[in-house]
């Protein structure tokens, strides 16, 4: 029972962390290297403004997130928008700018276990007969809550509708007059948030350490490659296929192997379905 | 106003020297042949002038190591158009296989090195051959992984030696063996490149990069050719991290250090992409800026990446080919 109540915590989890990623995939075709050294600088940030300025707690968090979205759209605004359409460098530009960041932040003195923020919830309950503590709830209850908010943003409002058009045809939704620069600034910046949203949740189950960023990064990576690059839906299922393959394999083998299934499992899509569970027939496309 | 533009018009030495009649003339010759022979004299020459330090001398070395992974690199972004984010996989893979050899299986050291570059190579390709039939990011996901995967089994199985690493292996014979074993190297691999890039086949990789499609359609299998030309960069590289671990006399995780990834990658941006020689002029910088900067830790990482954003963003075309420019042009201001 403990597998399937961990499971679906982890899944969630591990679905909040790649979904920006997809996100950003999806509508500006750039792969966002830099997205696992966000995720680690939001919770930099809120430590910062939590322990440095002594704000309170929510309204860190709040800040340090917005913060974490603007630092994404400059990104794009400042940097990528002038090698769009140079995949190498697009490539090398993300991974370039993602390393900065992680490694400029292991210099600033991030390392050791110092660096704590405290949980919202403290408490624990029993469910299914497995006790679970509220936090990791709260991560369950706020992954789904985003995932219907992002539903109904990209269903129902004008810029979500928007970013769904160039999401599926690039120069058909230019011809009706939507601006893909100032979309993809808008998918940066919502790619950052989530990024950012998740550390918000996740990082109080621990230590904020750098080397966190490069395993978020590496699963969300694993986890957009196995539902489809660029699906959204795709990459919600995948992460329940990893999130659950990680508790199983934390169970009867040991932790360290968790990254062993994430690259198997990628190179199982790549050897049998390509282009993920839900990719959209880019087979075509992909396969050379 | 007056409207003016800058026009560039090739020399006339450069004119007279191209193709068969730049043997017309000593000239000529010395024209073409001359970067060409600064680079190698110097690359000789550097060990006996660096007699005085020996440190500086190890510094060429390694630096000589980095040359080897910032050509293969080069070669297989700029030519065949995958991203390898990845370099450290090769050296490590390379450092351990001859960790292998050369301790476990007793192999002298010059047989070791071959060996281990051989095998590593196989292995490097084997482990990357899922992701050669496909187009996009994928090669750029999969090596990125690699490394941090090979730490992580490592550690977790505490196979080859675990944390420690595997110790004892063999050292060169004498230091100057040692320096002008990876500097011979370096060159034979710069000019073979170069050299292949020129047959053929290296006609057939570009255009695996240019246009995929008309490539196979021509009757050419894709992944073939690209399985070849990462056998071909792992094979460097390999060679360059048993290299490596015979120098420190050890093979441990270490080899594995984002350092053997991003470096190459800012070298060949630094110094300008696609002709194998913008790579090496990149390490050349890079490498003994990084020793003046061992203060800093790993802050250099980050001084490496912000001087790669800032010239693929503001001089995509890296140093080599603005000196070659100047080399081959004159540029004066002329009326529109």
């Amino acid at each position: 029972m403990d597998i399937l109540v961990y499971g679906i915590i982890n899944s969630v989890t591990l679905s909040l962390l790649s979904l920006g990623f997809t996100l950003v995939y999806s509508i500006s075709r750039l792969p966002n290297f830099a997205h696992g050294a966000l995720y680690i600088t939001t919770g930099y940030f809120i430590w910062q403004f939590l322990n440095a300025l002594g704000l309170n707690y929510p309204l860190s968090i709040l800040v340090g997130i917005a913060l974490t979205a603007f630092i994404g759209a400059m990104m794009y605004r400042l940097i990528l928008i002038r090698i769009r359409g140079m995949e190498i460098s697009e490539i090398i530009a993300t991974y370039a700018i993602g390393l900065a960041i992680i490694e400029g932040l292991r210099w600033g003195g991030l390392r050791g276990s110092t660096f704590t923020l405290p949980s919202f919830a403290s408490g624990s309950r029993v469910i299914l007969g497995v006790s679970v503590d509220d936090q990791r709830l709260l991560v369950v209850v706020v992954g789904f809550a985003v995932f219907a908010l992002l539903y109904f943003f990209v269903h129902l409002t004008r810029n979500g509708l928007a970013l769904r058009g160039i999401a599926q045809d690039e120069r058909a939704a230019m011809m009706l007059g939507i601006d893909s620069d100032r979309m993809a600034i808008v998918a940066f910046a919502i790619g950052s948030s989530l990024a950012g949203l998740s550390a918000a949740l996740i990082l109080p189950l621990g230590n904020i350490v750098v080397e966190a960023g490069y395993n978020v990064l590496v699963f969300s990576v694993a986890v957009s490659v196995i539902g489809g690059l660029g699906s959204w839906p795709g990459a919600i299922i995948a992460s329940f296929i990893i999130g659950f393959a990680q508790i199983l394999t934390e169970k009867f083998l040991s932790s360290h192997f968790q990254m062993v299934i994430a690259l198997l499992a990628i190179i199982i899509t790549l050897l049998i379905k390509p282009s993920g569970i839900l990719g959209r027939q880019k087979e075509l496309e992909e396969r050379v | 106003m007056e409207v003016r533009r800058k026009e560039r018009i090739d020399r006339g030495i450069k004119v007279r020297s191209e193709g068969i009649y730049c043997v017309s003339s000593p000239k000529e010759m010395l024209y073409v042949a001359g970067p060409r022979l600064l680079l190698i004299a110097g690359l000789l020459l550097l060990p006996l002038v660096l007699e005085m330090a020996p440190y500086w001398k190890r510094v060429v070395n390694i630096m000589c190591v980095y040359g080897l992974l910032a050509i293969s690199f080069d070669f297989l972004a700029n030519v065949v158009g995958l991203v390898c984010l990845g370099g450290a996989m090769f050296i490590g893979v390379g450092g351990y296989m001859t960790a292998i050899f050369n301790v476990y299986l007793h192999c002298p050291v010059f047989l070791a090195i071959p060996l281990a570059g051989l095998s590593g190579a196989l292995i490097c390709t084997v482990l990357l051959l899922p992701c050669l039939a496909l187009r996009g990011v994928y090669f750029a996901i999969v090596t990125l992984m690699y490394p941090l995967l090979f730490t992580r089994i490592i550690e977790a199985l505490n196979i080859l030696g675990g944390t420690n690493g595997i110790t004892g292996l063999d050292s060169f014979p004498n230091p100057y063996l040692e320096n002008y074993v990876i500097i011979v190297l370096l060159l034979i691999f710069l000019f073979g490149l170069r050299r292949l890039m020129d047959e053929d086949i290296g006609l057939v990789l570009r255009g695996v990069k240019d246009n995929d499609q008309s490539v196979r359609a021509s009757g050419i299998n894709v992944a073939h050719l690209k399985a070849l030309a990462v056998f071909i960069t792992s094979f460097i590289g390999c060679l360059g991290g048993a290299y490596l671990a015979h120098l420190y006399m050890w093979a441990g995780l270490s080899l594995f250090a984002l350092d053997f990834s991003i470096i190459p990658i800012a070298a060949v941006t630094i110094g300008g992409g696609g002709s194998m020689m913008g790579a090496v002029i990149g390490t050349f910088i890079l490498v003994p800026l990084s020793e003046f900067l061992r203060f800093f830790g790993t802050f250099r990482i980050v001084i490496y990446c912000l001087i790669l954003t800032g010239f693929i963003v503001f001089r995509s075309e890296g140093l080599l080919t603005y000196f070659a420019r100047k080399y081959d042009q004159f540029e004066r201001w002329a009326k529109i």
